[in-house]
């Protein structure tokens, strides 16, 4: 059991799929993700609002509020499969062995509670601490996720604390109950700038002291870049691109993941670079397109992506899986580019614009 | 999305009549509530061409014609009281006074209150100081308690002073949501637009302002005459509003009290009456209401 | 927050003054002569008579001096006497307050215990089938006006069962029993509404509230749902209940007028009514000016329960 339980990876999803229903139709928000995450490992899941990478995380977690919410597939944690648990029983993981870190530390926190209670209260239950020692536990972890003066801070209400300061108090909170799967779900994006790495960074050393599994969502690419084992991208909510993260940046072969590329801002770039922003809107996801989901936007796209939908697998690197007819990088991708150029596409004239070189050749790093 | 509201895409819905569009979104409580405002709204209205109704004011047992506190019959389809005076009749007749004060209430609130309103929300300033410290002094006062002092000191009370007081006190609370709507709509881009081509001041209030408060106030102003309705109806209770002979819904329920004993029925019609009319207003309201939130969040 | 409180000091002391200088207005100004009152019409005859009883009564003086004397009496704790009994109108509804109070604080916390209960969960289970029942039902209730939901409470529990008496009070010190027995129905019947109104009130806050990140963050945390909704969801949305209970009292005065006219009770409202009946303008003035400062004080009290519960005013002012 325990050798099983030490073999076996620590979350393991299949095929999942979180659909919500609204008077206007099913909204297919994930539709069919597969992944595995191992023990102390980190995952980054990338894409743009929309992509269902919220969803997924949410979905796993059995976070998603309301009745008009259903997910199928299996989503196997420990050894069991969470969607079939009661709520009683996801109550015994939540904090305890699965905890989150949402986007706003603004309104994640209850405005109206001090920080004392909001960081204890589930210590309280899950550990069965007193108060004496509930509090001692607080001030260990505010002192842990390097808030200073943690005992005047306790007494504090949420809003008198800076945004940094407020998302320290939130990954505290997730921590307290020493979880061994950790979802930071876009931590940093409602955050300065300047303070987005000192979170960032946090994030790391707590998971590599604890052997924490984390999965961070994001829709940065930067943000994953050298904090991520593997990195999964997600496009209209299934993955289109999953690989160890030190391959991905080096051999980016999805349209869309170049894409998300292009997009970042870089100090390097001269002054008034058009920055490239990705042509075209995200698909309509009550009735999504026949075939391969970014066709409409892809400058690369050709006849059988319209048509046919491309399956995830994997490329001649097994542990690179990838879903596209014309990979970036690819002969056919480079004969795509120049016909949709020469036809005046839209999004391939906006990369061409954005980039000296052909981009066919890939985003040089 | 409603495919029906997609200018893109004209269904079968979209060629039906906007009315049977409107009614079809309706849940049937909605419907049937609507239907009995129709119901008593014509009744009120053509109350002395239906055809067999009684005089409301006949005592038919003093001509040896009847009795007081008789069942309903073929003659009274719902009996009479205890002077012996055809209910129905009085129902309707009593309809006249809900309608005609509510109607009067709505129609000051909205002219006055939305005037007002609108002018200092748009405005601002001292003149949006001054106006709405005279609003917050007079909602300083307990409503019902107020009508009463007004209208026992006016010492007459016919129905035209009974709305006209009754209206009077309802301008307040137009103004002030008038005056709330008014101010974030005079920060919309169409205002600045307005402003910065140098439109005048008073032609934007009526030509912008003005027609984007007034939905909200028509909408408001359904709630509002169910509160009206309901106040007259507790004045009438207390026998401070239009005086005898002439019935109202409160009047008849505080006149059923002195034979309750006997006989329920002439304090049940008009509960009935009062309680359904009330209900049908908020719920049509709230509806309105949901459908504009609804509406205003699409755009 | 010395500045907060300090401005809304200042903004009763000035309310109360223009209410009770409107309500001056308003009884002195209106068609009917006070000397109506004091005089019967026959005995108007006699002009000496007649300027005598004006002189007494100080009907003669400018309006702002009679009003700078009413005033300075007022703050004295002295309104006048009734020009019907003769008795000081403030004795006499210092007489009348354990009955409407009583009937009034009753009301509110019956209607906010069974408001909550009800607001919460219909907000938890919002769309559900017990949802639509509580919300349409309370919908339903704000259409069913004091007096008439009086009636059917005499009808069915007074006359029919005979479990309450249908009429009349007895006083708290006479017999606590006694006294329950007599608050129960009039108290059931302003309840009606007043149920109504709080339970939109707490629903309508409860579902925003529940759709918080906080909420979910909770959730996450492995909280039970009760736990969840009790110590987390219904604290800002008790902030709103206060708020409305606050605003509400005008509408409870005004129904209590009606339940005691009804159920005969000897309270504040029923004053004002034989009051107005009798015109003993002394009187109406005295318990209006009242009535309207107890509701101006009420939502200042209001404001300063606030200021306690919300951290958040606490800090920005």
């Amino acid at each position: 059991m325990v050798d099983q339980a030490a073999n076996s990876p620590l979350l393991k999803v299949d095929d999942l799929r979180t659909t919500f229903t609204i008077p206007a139709g099913d909204v297919k928000a994930v539709r069919g993700v597969s992944f595995s995450l191992d023990r102390g490992k980190t995952l980054g899941i990338v894409g743009e609002s929309g992509s269902g990478k919220t969803v997924l995380a949410r979905s796993v977690m059995r976070l998603n509020l309301g009745t008009n919410v259903t997910t199928t597939g299996t989503a196997v944690f420990e050894g069991t499969d969470v969607l079939t648990r009661s709520p009683a029983e996801m109550r015994q993981l939540w904090g305890t062995e699965m905890a989150m870190v949402f986007q706003d530390p603004m309104t994640s926190l209850n405005p109206l509670v001090r920080v004392q209670r909001q960081v204890t209260e589930h210590l309280c239950r899950h550990l069965n601490l007193n108060r004496s020692e509930a509090r001692q536990a607080a001030v260990d972890l505010l002192r842990e996720v390097r808030i200073p003066d943690p005992e005047t801070r306790l007494r504090s209400f949420p809003h008198e604390l800076s945004g940094g300061m407020r998302q320290r108090v939130c990954i505290a909170v997730a921590l307290a109950c020493a979880p061994s799967l950790l979802f930071a779900d876009e931590p940093t994006t409602a955050l300065d700038v300047t303070v987005q790495h000192q979170i960032l960074n946090l994030l790391s050393r707590e998971q590599a002291d604890r052997e924490m599994a984390m999965v961070l969502v994001t829709h940065d690419l930067g943000v994953v870049a050298g904090r991520t084992d593997d990195t999964m991208v997600m496009y209209a909510g299934t993955v289109v691109e999953h690989a160890p993260t030190a391959s991905l940046f080096a051999d980016m072969r999805h349209p869309y993941s170049e894409a998300l590329m292009r997009s970042i801002p870089r100090t390097s770039f001269p002054s008034h670079t058009r920055l490239a922003a990705i042509t075209g809107r995200p698909p309509d996801l009550i009735d999504p397109p026949t075939g391969c989901d970014f066709s409409p936007r892809c400058p690369y796209v050709q006849d059988q992506c319209v048509n046919e939908e491309p399956p995830l697998v994997e490329t001649d690197d097994p542990t690179h899986r990838l879903a596209c007819w014309t990979p970036v990088g690819s002969p056919e991708a480079r004969v795509a580019f120049e016909k949709n150029l020469a036809a005046g596409l839209r999004q391939a004239v906006a990369v061409d614009l954005s980039t000296t070189r052909s981009p066919a050749g890939g985003v040089d790093g | 999305m409603d495919t029906a509201l997609d200018p893109a895409a004209p269904t079968e819905a979209a060629r039906r009549p906007w009315i049977r569009r409107f009614i079809s979104k309706m849940p049937w409580t909605t419907r049937f509530c609507a239907s009995w405002l129709i119901v008593v709204v014509g009744a009120a209205v053509f109350a002395d061409l239906i055809p067999g109704l009684a005089d409301p004011n006949y005592q038919g047992f003093l001509f040896g014609d009847g009795a007081t506190n008789e069942g309903p019959s073929l003659t009274h389809f719902l009996g009479t009281d205890n002077n012996s005076r055809d209910i129905l009749a009085r129902i309707v007749y009593g309809a006249r006074v809900s309608l005609a004060v509510a109607l009067t209430a709505v129609f000051m609130g909205v002219v006055f209150g939305g005037f007002f309103g609108s002018l200092v929300g748009f405005v601002r300033g001292k003149t949006d100081s001054a106006v709405m410290a005279v609003v917050d002094v007079i909602l300083a006062f307990p409503g019902l308690v107020l009508l009463l002092t007004v209208v026992t000191l006016l010492g007459r009370r016919d129905l035209v002073v009974i709305a006209t007081v009754i209206g009077f006190l309802s301008i307040p609370p137009y103004t002030r949501v008038a005056r709330a709507n008014a101010l974030s709509i005079s920060r919309r881009e169409f205002v600045t637009a307005a402003r910065a081509i140098g439109t005048r001041k008073r032609t934007i209030l009526f030509r912008e302002v003005i027609p984007n408060v007034l939905p909200t106030l028509l909408a408001y102003a359904m709630v509002n005459a169910a509160v009206i309705i309901l106040l007259e109806g507790a004045l009438a209770f207390l026998g401070l509003s239009v005086e005898p002979p002439t019935s109202s819904w409160g009047t008849m329920v505080n006149a059923s009290r002195v034979d309750l004993q006997i006989n329920v029925w002439p304090a049940i019609w008009p509960s009935l009456a009062l309680v359904f009319t009330v209900y049908s207003l908020n719920n049509v309201g709230d509806w309105l209401r949901r459908l504009r939130s609804v509406r205003s969040a699409a755009l | 927050m010395g500045s907060f409180i300090a401005t809304r000091l200042v903004r009763l002391v000035a309310t109360l003054l223009v209410v009770s200088f409107l309500t001056f207005l308003l009884v002195n100004l209106l068609p009917g002569d006070a000397i109506n009152a004091l005089i019967p019409i026959e005995a108007q005859q006699d002009q000496e008579y007649v300027a005598q009883v004006r002189a007494e009564w100080g009907l003669d003086d400018p309006m702002l001096v009679r009003y700078g004397k009413w005033l300075g009496d007022a703050v004295r704790g002295d309104l006048g006497d009734s020009i019907v009994t003769s008795r000081a109108v403030s004795s006499e509804i210092a007489h009348r307050i354990p009955v409407t109070g009583e009937l009034m604080i009753v009301t509110v916390i019956f209607s906010v215990l069974l408001a909550v209960p009800l607001g919460v969960m219909s907000a938890y289970r919002e769309g559900s089938r017990l949802d639509q029942i509580i919300s349409g039902g309370a919908q339903f209730a704000l259409s069913v006006p004091g007096f008439v939901a009086g009636l059917l409470f005499i009808y069915v529990f007074a006359m029919k069962l005979g479990w309450f008496p249908a009429t009349g009070w007895t006083r708290i010190s006479n017999s606590i029993s006694g006294n329950l027995m007599t608050v129960t129905l009039p108290a059931l019947s302003l309840s009606v509404i007043e149920v109504a109104v709080y339970t939109r009130v707490v629903r309508s806050d409860l579902v925003t509230t529940l759709k918080e990140d906080y909420i979910l963050s909770a959730r996450s945390k492995g909280l039970k749902d009760g736990f969840i909704l009790f110590r987390h969801a219904l604290r800002p949305s008790s902030l709103t209940l206060i708020t409305v209970v606050g605003l509400n009292i005008g509408l409870l005065l005004g129904g209590t007028v009606v339940v005691e006219f009804l159920f005969a009770l000897p309270g504040l409202g029923k004053r004002l009514l034989d009051a107005i009946f009798q015109r003993d303008f002394m009187m109406v003035q005295g318990i209006t000016v009242f009535v309207a400062m107890v509701y101006v004080v009420v939502n200042t009290l209001v404001d300063f329960v606030y200021l306690v519960v919300d951290p958040r005013i606490r800090k920005a002012d």
